[in-house]
Formats: C-alpha cells, sequence, structure tokens
C-alpha cells in the first residue's frame, strides 16, 4: 500500500483535446497542446495554476466565475482563460497586475456573500473559495451595510428585520450527502456534472442575477424527491461545503487516500478510498481510472457502510445438523470441523461428492485459490461460480464465434461510437457509470437502438432518445437477432471485404443462406416476436450502414434456454457489419459483478483450467499438474444446478460456498433449498448470514474489498489492484482462510501445506500458469494503474482491442442460428411472462446495498404490470399481489406501469422476503445450464399480504439463524 | 436428476446441433456432453437409452453411443 504513489491527480481546469500540437508562450514558457485546449489547461501543462472557481477539469468550461482572466498580446480586455482556446504564437500573462487585481475584485464580491466561519466549516481544508481567497491575496472586504439594514445576503438566517428571504435552510434529505444554499456560489459545476457527467439533468439555476440558486427539480422538490441519482459528480464538483458527503461533516478531512477498484457491478471502477488512520472517510472515483474516468454511481461512491453493519458475522461457527442454532467456535475449530466432515464424505460418498463455488464479488487470487482446491485438495473438478447463473453463455458463444469468452473493446470504445445496440441490458441501472459516458456520445449525435421487453429509461430520457426501440417478447431474441441478419444479407448491407478476409467464407454463405430464408424475414417473424416488421428492418439498415457500430448486451441475452445462441447470433451481427477490430466497435457483454470476468478467467468453471481450457487437453493439465504435484482429474466435473441434482439424488454430499447467495439468487428456489437441505456438509464463507447459511452446518466469515489485496478485472478485461485499506474485522482475508481450509484437509490427507504470503505470489502463479496473464505481476500493475489481458509477451502493456488483425480462433466463424421456443410457455393457467432484473439503487441479493442507506430508493421489490393487465385483475397501485408460477408463488405490492407491455410483468431480486426466484423455473440454456430467469409463465391476482410460503420461509429463516451465546 | 430433466436437456442440445450444417451432428452433440456433462450425468443418459430412450430425441441415441 505505501509503495504505491498516486500519480498526477491535480485539476487541469478544463477538459484534455485532441488534436494537432499548438506552440504558445505564457509567462515565458512555451507550451504545446493540442489544438482546442483551453488557456487555462495550457497554462496547467505548464505548472502554472491560474486561480479559477467556476471551471473543473471534469466539465466543459463557462466562464462566469471571471476569476481566471488573463492578458494575451495584441488582444483586447482580459478574456476568462478557460473559455479562451490556444493559438499557435498567442503570448499570456497569467499573472500581471492588471489581473490581479481583477481577480482580487472577483473575490471580494464572492465573499462578501460568503460566511465567514472557516474554521466550523465541513470543508475547511478542502475548499477552492477558501484556496481562491488565499491565492489572490483577498486581504479585505470592504462592503459594508446601509445603516440600520444588513447587506443583502443569502447565509445568514436573520436579518435585523427577523427574517431573510434570501435564506435557504440546508436539505440534507438525501441520506448520503446535504446542499446547503448558503455556502453556494452559483459556479453551476454542479449543474453542468449532473448534465455532462452523469446525464440526468436532475439539476438547475433558479432565478437571474443575484436571486439565482441551484435547484433540485421543481420548486417543491428536495434532492430526494427530485430525479437526482445520488451518483456523487455534482459533490464532486463543488468547489465549496455547498454539497458535502455527510461522512465528511461528521468525520472530518481525510489525511490520506488509497487507490482501489469498487466492489458492485462489471464496470470495474477506480476509486480513491479517503482515510483517516483505519476509517474510511469517503470514496472519492479516480480520475485515472480508465474504465469510469473520474465518474461513479450511488453504490461504489456512498454504499460502503455494509462493511461495518451489525449483521456482519466475525466469528466462525458450526452446528452439527441445520436444525440447531449456530455455535461460536475458534478458527481452528471450525477449520478442522469443516476439514473432517469433508474427507469424511469423502471416503463414504467417493472423491467427486463434494464441490466448491467461487465468488465472483472475491478477487482473481482468491477465486483461483478456491478451483485449485477442489482440483488439488478435493481432487475433482466440481467447481463453479455464479457466472453460471449470468454469462456462461457469453463464455461458450464468443468462445465458439471468436474463440475467446471476453468483450472486445474498452470502456473508452463508446466515445467513437456511431450506432450502439443495446439488447437485454439495463446500463443506467445496472451499469450506471458505463450509462454516462453512452449518454454523453448519445448526446454527441451517436444512434441508439434499444432491443428490451421493457421501455428501459435509455429509450426516452432527457436529452437521449433512441432511434429504436424493439419491444420484442420475452424469449424471442434469437428471432430478432435473426431476423436483423436477415436483412443485412438480403438488401446486401453486409462488408464484403472483412468476411471475406477475417472469416470462413464457407461457413459465411451457409449462414447467408440460411438467414435469408424468408421465414427469418422481419415480417414472417413479427407475430412471434411482436417487434413491428418495418422498425426492424430500419434498425437493422441503420445499424449496418450508420458508421461504426457497437452491441452492448446484458443478462436479457444470456439468461435464456436459447441465451448461447443469441451471444453467438450477436457474434454474427458483428462480424457480418465489420465491426470487429478497431475503437468504436465490438460486441461488449455488460458482466453483473464485479469479478465475474476474473472468476471465469481464473479456471472456475468445472470443465476449464485457467485460461478457459478445457480439463480434457493434458499439455493444459500438464502445466497445473507440474506446479501443484498432483493429478488433475480430466473429466469435467459438476455446476451448479447440476451439483443441486446430484445432492438431491444423494451422490453429492459437501459444499464449500464462498461469497455467494445460491438461495436467493439461483432460480427455482424450492429446488435449491431441497438440494442444500439433503448435503452433510454446507461450508458458507461470507459476511452476512445470507440466505444459503440457513442451510450450513458451516459459517467461515469473510472480509470486505476494503480490507484486502487483490485484483478484480472488469467487463473490459481489465486487471484493476484491490489495496487493503484497513485490517480485517473477521481477522484474515477471505484467500487466507481458503489456504487454512486446504491446509486443514491437507492435514488430514496428508498432503503438503500451501504457504502462500501475500496474493501476490498467487497472482506469480496465475502468470506462470496462464499464458493471457503471463506479463501480470502486482509491480507492473502499480506502475501502470491497470492492464487488459491478455497481457505476455506479444502484448507487454495488454490489449485494448481484441481481435484487431485475426480472431484469436484465426477466422472468425459464423454459425446458424435457428430459433426455438422456449418450452415455458404462457397458457390459461399461467398467462403471462415474468422477467426480472436490477434497480439502480441495490445490487443482485441485495446483501451489501440493503445494510446500506440506499434502500430509501428500494425498500422492497415491486411488480411491474402494465394497466390493462391490472384492470383486468382489479389491481391498483400498491395493491399486494399474488404472482404465481408452476414453481412457486409468492407476494409483493404491484406497480401499474407502461414500461411494461401488456403481457409482461417485472420484477427484481434484491430483498429475500419477496424471493422473486421462488417463481422462476428450472429451464436452462441448452448449452450451459445458464437458468432461464429471463422467463417464466405467471398469473397474477389479488391478495392480502404474504403468501404461506413466504410466511414459512421467514420462520425458518429466523430459527437458522439463532446463534448461541459463546462458551466463556 | 429427474430423468424428464435430464431428457429435456439432452433434447435441447440435440436441438441446436440438428439446426447446423453438415454430416456430423450425432458427434457434434456427443462432443458437447463429453466436454460439458459431468461423468454422472452421461452415465445417467446411457442408462437411460440402455433402458428405451424413452423422450430421447434420435440424435441424443445416437450421439449416446459416442459418449
Amino acid at each position: 500500500m505505501k509503495d504505491f504513489i498516486i500519480p498526477d491527480d491535480r485539476d487541469m481546469g478544463t477538459p484534455a483535446r485532441e488534436g494537432a500540437p499548438v506552440t504558445l508562450t505564457i509567462d515565458g514558457f512555451d507550451v504545446t497542446v493540442p489544438e482546442g485546449t483551453s488557456v487555462m489547461r495550457a497554462a496547467a501543462e505548464a505548472g502554472i495554476s491560474v486561480p479559477k472557481l467556476c471551471a473543473t477539469d471534469s466539465v466543459e468550461a463557462f466562464g462566469s466565475c471571471r476569476l481566471c482572466v488573463v492578458e494575451i498580446e495584441g488582444r483586447r480586455g482580459t478574456p476568462s482563460s478557460c473559455t479562451t482556446p490556444v493559438a499557435p504564437g498567442m503570448v499570456v500573462h497569467t499573472g500581471s497586475s492588471k489581473v490581479r487585481k481583477i481577480r482580487r475584485g472577483v473575490m471580494e464580491l464572492y465573499i462578501s456573500d460568503h460566511p465567514l466561519d472557516c474554521l466550523t466549516c465541513s470543508a475547511n481544508g478542502d475548499c477552492e473559495l477558501q484556496d481562491m481567497a488565499g491565492a489572490v491575496g483577498l486581504r479585505d472586504v470592504r462592503y459594508t451595510a446601509p445603516e440600520g439594514a444588513p447587506l443583502d445576503n443569502h447565509f445568514e438566517a436573520r436579518d435585523t428585520s427577523g427574517e431573510n428571504h434570501r435564506y435557504l435552510p440546508k436539505d440534507d434529505s438525501n441520506p448520503y450527502f446535504t446542499y446547503d444554499p448558503s455556502k453556494c456560489i452559483v459556479c453551476s459545476r454542479c449543474v453542468r456534472a449532473c448534465e455532462e457527467v452523469q446525464g440526468t439533468f436532475a439539476l438547475t439555476i433558479e432565478g437571474r442575477g443575484f436571486d439565482s440558486r441551484v435547484s433540485a427539480g421543481n420548486i417543491f422538490d428536495d434532492f430526494l424527491s427530485s430525479d437526482c441519482v445520488s451518483c456523487g459528480a455534482c459533490v464532486q464538483a463543488c468547489p465549496t461545503a455547498t454539497l458535502q458527503e455527510k461522512s465528511v461533516i461528521e468525520l472530518g478531512t481525510p489525511e490520506r487516500s488509497v487507490v482501489t477498484t469498487c466492489a458492485y457491478c462489471g464496470v470495474g471502477c477506480s476509486f480513491k478510498a479517503e482515510m483517516q488512520g483505519d476509517t474510511l472517510v469517503r470514496m472519492v472515483p479516480w480520475k485515472q481510472g480508465k474504465a469510469n474516468r473520474g465518474h461513479s454511481c450511488v453504490k461504489g461512491r456512498f454504499a460502503y457502510g455494509y462493511a461495518h453493519h451489525q449483521d456482519r458475522i466475525l466469528n466462525p461457527m458450526i452446528r452439527d445438523r441445520i436444525t440447531d442454532p449456530w455455535r461460536e467456535v475458534s478458527w481452528d475449530e471450525a477449520l478442522s470441523f469443516a476439514a473432517t466432515r469433508l474427507r469424511a464424505l469423502q471416503e463414504k460418498h467417493g472423491q467427486k461428492s463434494i464441490g466448491v463455488i467461487t465468488s465472483s464479488r472475491c478477487t482473481n487470487e482468491e477465486t483461483y485459490l478456491v478451483q485449485k482446491l477442489t482440483r488439488a485438495v478435493f481432487m475433482n473438478n466440481n467447481t463453479d461460480t455464479c457466472a453460471r447463473v449470468c454469462h456462461s453463455p457469453t463464455g461458450y458463444g464468443l468462445g465458439q464465434t471468436f474463440g475467446t469468452s471476453a468483450g472486445t473493446q474498452d470502456f473508452d470504445s463508446v466515445e467513437k461510437t456511431d450506432v450502439v445496440i443495446v439488447i437485454g441490458a439495463n446500463p443506467t441501472d445496472g451499469h450506471p457509470v458505463f450509462a454516462s459516458r453512452l449518454k454523453k456520445r448519445l448526446r454527441a449525435g451517436a444512434k441508439l437502438i434499444v432491443i428490451d421487453p421493457r421501455r428501459i429509461d435509455l429509450v426516452k430520457s432527457a436529452h437521449v432518445e433512441a432511434a429504436h426501440h424493439l419491444p420484442l417478447r420475452p424469449g424471442t431474441n434469437v428471432a430478432v437477432v435473426t431476423a436483423l441478419a436477415h436483412v443485412i444479407v438480403t438488401e446486401k448491407l453486409y462488408d464484403e471485404e472483412f468476411i471475406r478476409t477475417r472469416c470462413d467464407w464457407d461457413e459465411f454463405q451457409a449462414y447467408a443462406e440460411f438467414v435469408a430464408d424468408p421465414r427469418h424475414s422481419p415480417e414472417a417473424t413479427e407475430e412471434l416476436t411482436r417487434v413491428p416488421a418495418a422498425d426492424l428492418r430500419e434498425a437493422a439498415r441503420l445499424f449496418a450502414t450508420g458508421g461504426n457500430g457497437a452491441i452492448y448486451y446484458g443478462l436479457g441475452v444470456t439468461e435464456h434456454s436459447q441465451g448461447s445462441t443469441t451471444v453467438m447470433g450477436i457474434a454474427n451481427l458483428a462480424m457480418l457489419t465489420g465491426n470487429i477490430g478497431r475503437p468504436g466497435v465490438g460486441v461488449n457483454p455488460l458482466r453483473g459483478q464485479n469479478n465475474v470476468q476474473g472468476s471465469c478467467d481464473m479456471g472456475s468453471f468445472p470443465h476449464e483450467l485457467p485460461g478457459y481450457r478445457h480439463v480434457k487437453l493434458p499439455e493444459v493439465r500438464k502445466i497445473f499438474e507440474d506446479a501443484w504435484g498432483v493429478t488433475i482429474d480430466p473429466e469435467p466435473g459438476l455446476r451448479i444446478p447440476n451439483m443441486l441434482d446430484a445432492a438431491v439424488d444423494g451422490t453429492f454430499k459437501g459444499l464449500y460456498c464462498q461469497g455467494e447467495d445460491i438461495l436467493q439468487s439461483d432460480p427455482d428456489t424450492k429446488h435449491v433449498a431441497a438440494g442444500l437441505a439433503a448435503m452433510e456438509c454446507v461450508i458458507v464463507h461470507d459476511l452476512f448470514l445470507n440466505e444459503t447459511a440457513n442451510y450450513a452446518h458451516v459459517f467461515l466469515p469473510g472480509s470486505t474489498f476494503l480490507e484486502k489485496d487483490g485484483t478484480f478485472t472488469n467487463a473490459e478485461r481489465r486487471i484493476n489492484r484491490v489495496r487493503k485499506v484497513m485490517a480485517p474485522l473477521n481477522g484474515y482475508a477471505d484467500w487466507e482462510i481458503t489456504q487454512m481450509l486446504a491446509n486443514a484437509m491437507l492435514k488430514e490427507s496428508g498432503g503438503a501445506n500451501w504457504t502462500y504470503t501475500h496474493p501476490s505470489q498467487i497472482m506469480d502463479e496465475i502468470a506462470a500458469t496462464t499464458p493471457s496473464f503471463a506479463g501480470v505481476t502486482y509491480g507492473m500493475l502499480d506502475e501502470k494503474g491497470s492492464v487488459q489481458w491478455p497481457c505476455n509477451e506479444d502484448h507487454p502493456d495488454g490489449t485494448p482491442l481484441m481481435h484487431v488483425d485475426e480472431f484469436m480462433r484465426g477466422k472468425g466463424r459464423f454459425i446458424v442460428t435457428e430459433y426455438v421456443a422456449t418450452d415455458e410457455k404462457t397458457g390459461p393457467r399461467f398467462p403471462l411472462l415474468l422477467t426480472t432484473g436490477r434497480v439502480l439503487s441495490q445490487y443482485n441479493v441485495g446483501a451489501q446495498t440493503r445494510r446500506t442507506a440506499n434502500s430509501v430508493w428500494h425498500g422492497e421489490d415491486v411488480l411491474e404490470i402494465h394497466p390493462h393487465d391490472a384492470e383486468n385483475r382489479g389491481l391498483n397501485e400498491g395493491d399486494w399481489v399474488k404472482l404465481a408460477s408452476r414453481s412457486g408463488e409468492t407476494a409483493l405490492r404491484a406497480h401499474v406501469t407502461e414500461r411494461v407491455a401488456p403481457g409482461v410483468v417485472y420484477t427484481t431480486f434484491h430483498h429475500p422476503d419477496t424471493q422473486a426466484n421462488v417463481v422462476t423455473t428450472d429451464f436452462s440454456d441448452w448449452a450451459t445450464n445458464c437458468p432461464e430467469y429471463k422467463v417464466t409463465a405467471v398469473q397474477v391476482s389479488a391478495s392480502n399480504g404474504p403468501s404461506e410460503w413466504q410466511e414459512d420461509y421467514a420462520a425458518q429463516a429466523e430459527m437458522a439463524r439463532r446463534i448461541l451465546p459463546a462458551a466463556e | 436428476m429427474s430423468p424428464e430433466k435430464m431428457v429435456h436437456m439432452a433434447n435441447q442440445i440435440a436441438t441446436f446441433f440438428k439446426s447446423q450444417p453438415g454430416e456430423d451432428q450425432a458427434e457434434r452433440v456427443a462432443g458437447h456432453l463429453r466436454d460439458f456433462w459431468e461423468p454422472r450425468m452421461r452415465d445417467q443418459l446411457k442408462a437411460h437409452v440402455a433402458a428405451g430412450g424413452d423422450g430421447l430425441d434420435d440424435l441424443v441415441i445416437k450421439a449416446a453411443q459416442q459418449v
């Protein structure tokens, strides 16, 4: 931690530009900057800080504060340096006596309407107004009040008449930051950050002149009721204490910061954890972070309080039966209890009777160790990860077509795109920082095609409108994607040169013949997909001819019976249109969890070793056999759903489950519960007593991302460092716990101990065994900040864009994508289709976000239902409704909305007391067993409250969570 | 796993490979089963085929010989 020096983090005043070099002279120094750069930024490049208030490099210059005025030879007046672009040969003076005098006058005016409470102000020491008053040498404020009346101002709660009509009280409605109008200098940085960086347009300036005030939405709105999404961009931009984190108000300013990586979604934002000792004061998005470029969302920026939540379990616990209460024990006792039970199960039921689930929330190093545990200590391949239930079809589909399982681009690529297809993803909720970057590009003119059964926010929101929204019927992705290809092929809009040089031409011809069949035309499939044929044709033409075309997709693609087929269809579209191998194009899976990419890379799947190499290959097994000194099973192991089936059958008896809550997150809850209940040793390694722990015999307390070193790999294959900022409250980082469990088992069987003392040693082992990671070390990550794999001899700096000259597999492969209807069909009993997703403020099963103030935005799961379907059933907004499928039923409240089409209902799965997954079925993707979460035939009817199942579940959960007091 | 579920999963795989061009569909189904189905699952499938293969697609039955 200490040897990592944070690179230059200065505010350069205005954003960077790209362009031809321009040389000018500033205060006698020659400076060369790209054309279009502001004089202010050019000065900053030369090391000269021009005083400023309304300028900051996250937003475009505005020129309102007049503090940054300079003199330019040959030009009249004193232009503001933030809004003046450089010109060749320009001669600038930033410190003449004339501009000094102007600046002092400007500051004097600002300070005349600002409280002088610096010593007790929450921004004391972190206030640009304070800094600038110092920088311009302000020594006096000469404005005095007329006799008998106060000076007109915004900050005194009362004047001599008893009330100051300009004074507005603090708005502390947002749980994480306050808005104090009395400290506001109306620089408009917050308003511009909300527009330009976040793209929400929640803030505005009301009034004119001295009446100007920052306002969130309408006059009757506060920050919480407004459109504000609490991303923190305004707080970050504010130069004073006007918008301030509540944590800073409470704790004071931080004294050091450590760069680390967010543990929420797959965007993988870089943050500075700002600390006082081992207390986290705030998380601030890091400008140099290449995934987020200084932006954040409400989860990463603010929702870290779960790390210290009272529900967190800090001591290991065991019990003989799941009906017993938990007993707190020492680490030694817990680990030896677990090891003895697991070895006994293997002795009685065979080597393959136990397995692991690796966590896509834990680090690469931790995931690598868990799969090593099963392969080298359990001696089988029973390892799987939550990617099974989200992006396993991406692995299969992109592996088959391109040759590797990963997104083709970096996130910066979106800045060069012209036409974007978003299919089965809801980035403004699921991947908010990427969504902000996408919206910025859309506002600059790129076109958007949304393929989604719901009218997601991107379809139409402030200053963003999709050119086409194709509201398909859930389950018909393949038909829609194939119809798009049909239009492109039959109208000869494909990129023949790309296909001839980069793809297998014979396979293309077979494919072209297949898609050209009239049965794949938009007209023929319209009845099935419900997408108007004319719209689909227009969308296909736009994508094929509109310039750089990029496809972003999420779980709405993968979580279907034909998930893998849709992924292949998407890859076909990209190859057809030549949209692979350069900036602005590509196929981009938006990953759900922070380290889903990494956990797949690290060999979490039961059929492949790290680096996506099948266990059947002897040459691959040999690498690991030599490194680990064991013999590796050449047969694929069980996937999560197979483990549960085998458990019910009685052949799978023990599970080590790290950082995943399969009982809540996996489909068909009753089946998952039956599988877990049939096992004889379930080890849950987690922060909290999650739902799965209700069926566990051993609980090993986990550590948060703040408490350990390691790496996460985000959706763009970027390996980012996670840095320890505080000691683990539970005593150990998760990689240490896995090592202790391995050693406890090795003690039973007499093997050699694992002896890692730092995660960097685990990364060295990964690099030594996995070609795409060959060049990765902690030293190089500290030096470069981050790197995208493959990173090896051929690509020493990593690989921002994949498949540039040729595909990983050589020639790109077109695959025929025949539509097959799911067997999950609507009928008289279950006439509606349920599809599921996420909201912005909550994250997956909610274990983390439910334990933060984020719940003010989403306190319960609700069922979205179209007014037509609601009326047919006599349902009103807010009514309790019963949601039933052939798998089970639950009850939740209805939200009547036209965001969903008639015949479609939608909900989230963030709350265990609603348990949407009791309704979802055990149908799954044909190739990977990824569950079909996105299509369930259901019926909705009026209800009085929670279902019997929910009440039984709650009672069972309460019993299962009892903890005996520790023995003295 | 229940025989119905296993039959459903196996038939799904066969349905995909049937749609693919070429003559080697049975081999490709068998290859997929070998690559992704754990031996217990393959044994269950083979036992089901041996017992008559009730409900299984013909292509699965053909492929099962090569699993």
